[in-house]
């Protein structure tokens, strides 16, 4: 590995998975209370969009992300209203809002293409960055990308060590039950697939305002939607196993940097792909292991099994489930 | 807690599931509510816990008119459900199982929900596990969980919704001296159920209910004879074993093994003649279902052979076994039984398959009628099949048996029906075993294999430790065979 610098390489992976890791949090909440929000690539898209657009217009880094958060938020809400008022099925509402969300952000942003706009730059977490390796690697990030990885911990306990994450939990594993028990299914889906959708805006935003900054057509972050969508199931509805994942991804785009300058005949596009089909062929290699044969042929391997239980995860028992009457 | 309705009423649409009834549940008494399946005992009990509004009617407690909306309202009022689909959370484990709607606020206080979980668990005899998921528990460990988590909540009115259904006999036991034990410290226990003898057997008071109505109340000592009239008009007349001459060879498992269920199945050699009806009892998961699984070549044994009638079919798939005469019917009707959605003609039209490019709706709906009317389905052609009853979804599963079956296998065949249903079945099914056909079927009831079956294969963790003949044994003895014990 010449020429590599493995502080460098890793802050890379680090900043760079920043907003698929929070759109994929985001998603992980939203899910794990049972509503699907399909719409993420188009509202990474509008969300970039709109907080380019406002940082320009008021200079204000703050308000700009302020703007990606609420255009998450308002399209989260559509979804789980138009799922919980009108009985619309998520998954539809969810491909029509992807595809309109982007086009909107291609109209509405023409004014804003190619201009000059604010950067959240470095902001060295006092103290810790001045750890060696730990320091540069992990604390000497923008403030998106040291919130990204705060993200992970909170949204990890949140979930699973607070009473609302335990109802986030029922919710999405059986609303009746949840019913039953004195929990309103709807108010806690609606809720947390807002707070999941300001995250997936927030997400948006760290892209057009920081990790890839400025706005155009395209701008550079359409498909990480979709990507964020299959890191949820990689990570098995679990936040931090599916920010292994982000970073897993991170790390074959970063890799693709390299390879791309060290096999030049190679055509850039090989390699600015391969992390996508990387991506599926890891999912493959997860599901198979997950088979009973290979379940079988490790039970003398305590090692094997243990990664293997680990990468396992199942889908919230309710999941994009249509609302049904109680009487 | 003094609980009376008065003239409750609950309609669905034009259906009238409650029409004016009244009923008085006393405090420290165990109340059992009767009568079969469509009765209306599960909305009344909806109705009670809040699940779903009452069309019209008073609730009083102690005396006093209450007006809640919600299962939360009710149970602040001190009434607590445990349902019939239990409704927990599988992934969840049973610690968080039971805190779910207990926790409020910020902090979880895990540590004192443990304490208050294991000290409940101990006082009623239950042996759970918090730790584990509750997916793993059985039906009746579940209910265990809901009942100590109902007791937790504060609920001094307990409604069980079929508890009996699913469970063993020894977790019915335990289930039994909970209850007697919750009552005598004070609380009242509405035990809803078509099982007479389970009734009979617990409860100081008994209101039958039938088509929505009360068709009477009685206290100890009861009178099964009367009880029975209330229940279905007039008393239906039992099933007898048939005791048909067991013929040739019809399925041969030869020292089988497979994964699968929770215990999987190992080392099972058994045979199977034309002409028998073989019970499989055992607890819920201990093998049976990958049994009949294999034998219908819905699961490849990883050791051993699989010979259907003279034929080694060992490897091959479900459809090669089809061919040879072989029917499997799931236990669960609407997953894997039936297909959501569709309506009777069409599940007619898919059975048909036929070469034909077009589907033949005429031949189908002409198809569907006749079913209807053979098999007795309160239904029509048009209706989907979710919207049937449970009973009746089984009637159209017998159905869409073939017609001249060469094995059949049955997992829980008369699960959740009521005594009327399982004769007419076991009515139906006697006749393809009189033609000749095998049929092995699983069953959580002893006293149907007790009362169907030539034979008794007993599971217990994967292996079969019983193969007897009904005569020579008794429910005693296979329950403790059931449990483990020899």
């Amino acid at each position: 590995m010449q020429g590599v610098d493995i502080t460098i390489l890793l802050a890379g992976i680090v900043a760079g998975a920043a907003p698929i890791l929070l759109a994929t949090l985001g998603e992980t909440i939203t899910e794990k209370a049972g509503i699907i929000n399909l719409s993420l690539d188009g509202t990474i898209i509008l969300s970039a969009m709109a907080a380019f657009a406002a940082a320009v217009t008021t200079g204000s880094l703050l308000a700009g992300f302020a703007a990606g958060a609420a255009v998450g938020a308002s399209i989260a809400a559509a979804v789980a209203l138009f799922s919980l008022r009108l009985g619309l099925s998520q998954v539809a509402v969810g491909f029509v809002l992807t595809l309109m969300t982007k086009d909107l952000a291609y109209f509405l942003g023409t004014s804003y293409a190619r201009m000059e706009g604010p950067l959240a730059g470095p902001m060295p977490v006092p103290v810790l960055s001045k750890i060696p390796f730990l320091g540069p690697v992990l604390f000497s990030h923008s403030l998106p990308v040291t919130f990204s990885m705060v993200m992970i911990l909170a949204s990890w306990w949140y979930l699973y060590r607070t009473p609302s994450g335990l109802k986030i939990r029922c919710v999405g594993e059986n609303p009746d039950g949840a019913y039953a028990r004195g929990i309103d299914p709807d108010r806690v889906q609606l809720f947390y697939a807002v707070a999941g959708g300001l995250l997936v805006g927030v997400a948006g935003a760290a892209f057009s305002l920081c990790v890839k900054p400025g706005w155009g057509q395209p701008q550079g972050c359409e498909g990480s939607g979709w990507i964020a969508l299959a890191l949820v199931i990689f990570g098995g509805w679990h936040p931090v196993k599916a920010a292994v994942g982000a970073y897993l991804f991170s790390f074959l785009q970063v890799m693709s940097i390299y390879l791309q300058a060290w096999w030049p005949d190679v055509p850039a596009q090989v390699f600015q792909v391969a992390p996508f089909p990387l991506m599926i062929f890891i999912l493959v290699l997860i599901s198979v292991a997950q088979r009973e044969t290979v379940m079988r042929a490790a039970r003398n391997h305590p090692a094997l099994r243990a990664i293997i239980q680990t990468l396992s995860g199942k889908a919230p028992a309710a999941l994009g489930r249509q609302k049904k009457g109680t009487g | 807690m003094n609980v009376e309705l008065i003239d409750i009423h609950k309609h669905f649409g034009s259906v009238r599931a409650n029409s004016g009834i009244d009923l008085k549940i006393l405090p420290g008494t165990i109340h059992g509510i009767l009568g079969e399946n469509g009765a209306g005992k599960s909305t009344l009990m909806k109705v009670l816990a809040g699940f779903i509004p009452k069309t019209r009617g008073t609730i009083l407690l102690d005396g006093s008119e209450v007006g809640y909306s919600s299962p939360e309202g009710a149970l602040r009022h001190g009434i607590g459900m445990l349902y019939q689909d239990p409704l927990d959370f599988p992934p969840l484990s049973v610690l968080e199982n039971f805190m779910a709607g207990q926790v409020r606020g910020a902090t979880m206080g895990t540590e004192v929900h443990r304490a208050r979980l294991l000290e409940l668990c101990t006082g009623l005899g239950f042996k759970l596990d918090p730790d584990v998921p509750a997916g793993r528990l059985t039906v009746g460990e579940r209910q265990q969980l809901e009942l100590a988590r109902l007791l937790s909540s504060g609920a001094r009115v307990l409604i069980l919704d079929e508890p009996t259904t699913g469970i063993s006999g020894l977790q019915k036991e335990v289930l039994f001296s909970a209850l007697k034990s919750i009552a005598r410290g004070g609380r009242s226990i509405v035990l809803v159920s078509h099982k007479l003898e389970d009734i009979e057997a617990l409860c100081d008071e008994i209101t039958v209910l039938r088509e929505g109505i009360v068709t009477g109340t009685m206290e100890r000592p009861f009178s099964t004879q009367a009880l029975l009239s209330m229940m279905f008009g007039s008393e239906p007349s039992p099933a007898i074993r048939s005791g048909h001459e067991p013929g040739a060879q019809a399925l041969y498992l030869d020292n089988v093994s497979a994964p699968g269920g929770r215990a999987g199945l190992a080392e099972c050699t058994v045979h199977v003649s034309r002409g028998e009806v073989i019970g499989l009892a055992g607890l819920e998961g201990s093998g049976q279902e990958v049994f009949l699984r294999i034998a219908a070549g819905l699961i490849r044994p990883h050791r051993g052979r699989v010979h259907v009638g003279r034929r080694d079919m060992t490897g091959r798939g479900y459809h090669a076994f089809q061919s040879l005469g072989v029917a499997f019917q799931p236990a669960s009707r609407l997953e894997e039984g039936l297909i959501r959605g569709l309506t009777v003609t069409e599940h007619c039209a898919l059975g048909e398959g036929g070469g034909q490019f077009m589907v033949q709706w005429d031949t189908a709906e002409q198809d569907a009628r006749d079913k209807i009317r053979k098999f007795q389905v309160a239904g029509t052609p048009d209706s989907p099949v979710e919207s049937l009853s449970g009973g009746n979804q089984q009637r159209l599963l017998l159905a869409f048996l073939p017609e001249e079956p060469e094995l059949l296998l049955l997992e829980n065949p008369t699960r959740g029906l009521d005594l009327e249903s399982v004769h007419w079945v076991w009515d139906h099914l006697d006749a393809h075993a009189s033609r000749g056909a095998a049929i092995v079927f699983s069953s959580s009831e002893l006293d149907e294999i007790l009362m169907v079956a030539d034979r008794v294969l007993v599971f217990f963790d994967g292996h079969i430790i019983k193969d007897e003949r009904p005569e020579d044994t008794d429910a005693l003895a296979l329950g403790r065979a059931i449990a483990g014990k020899m």
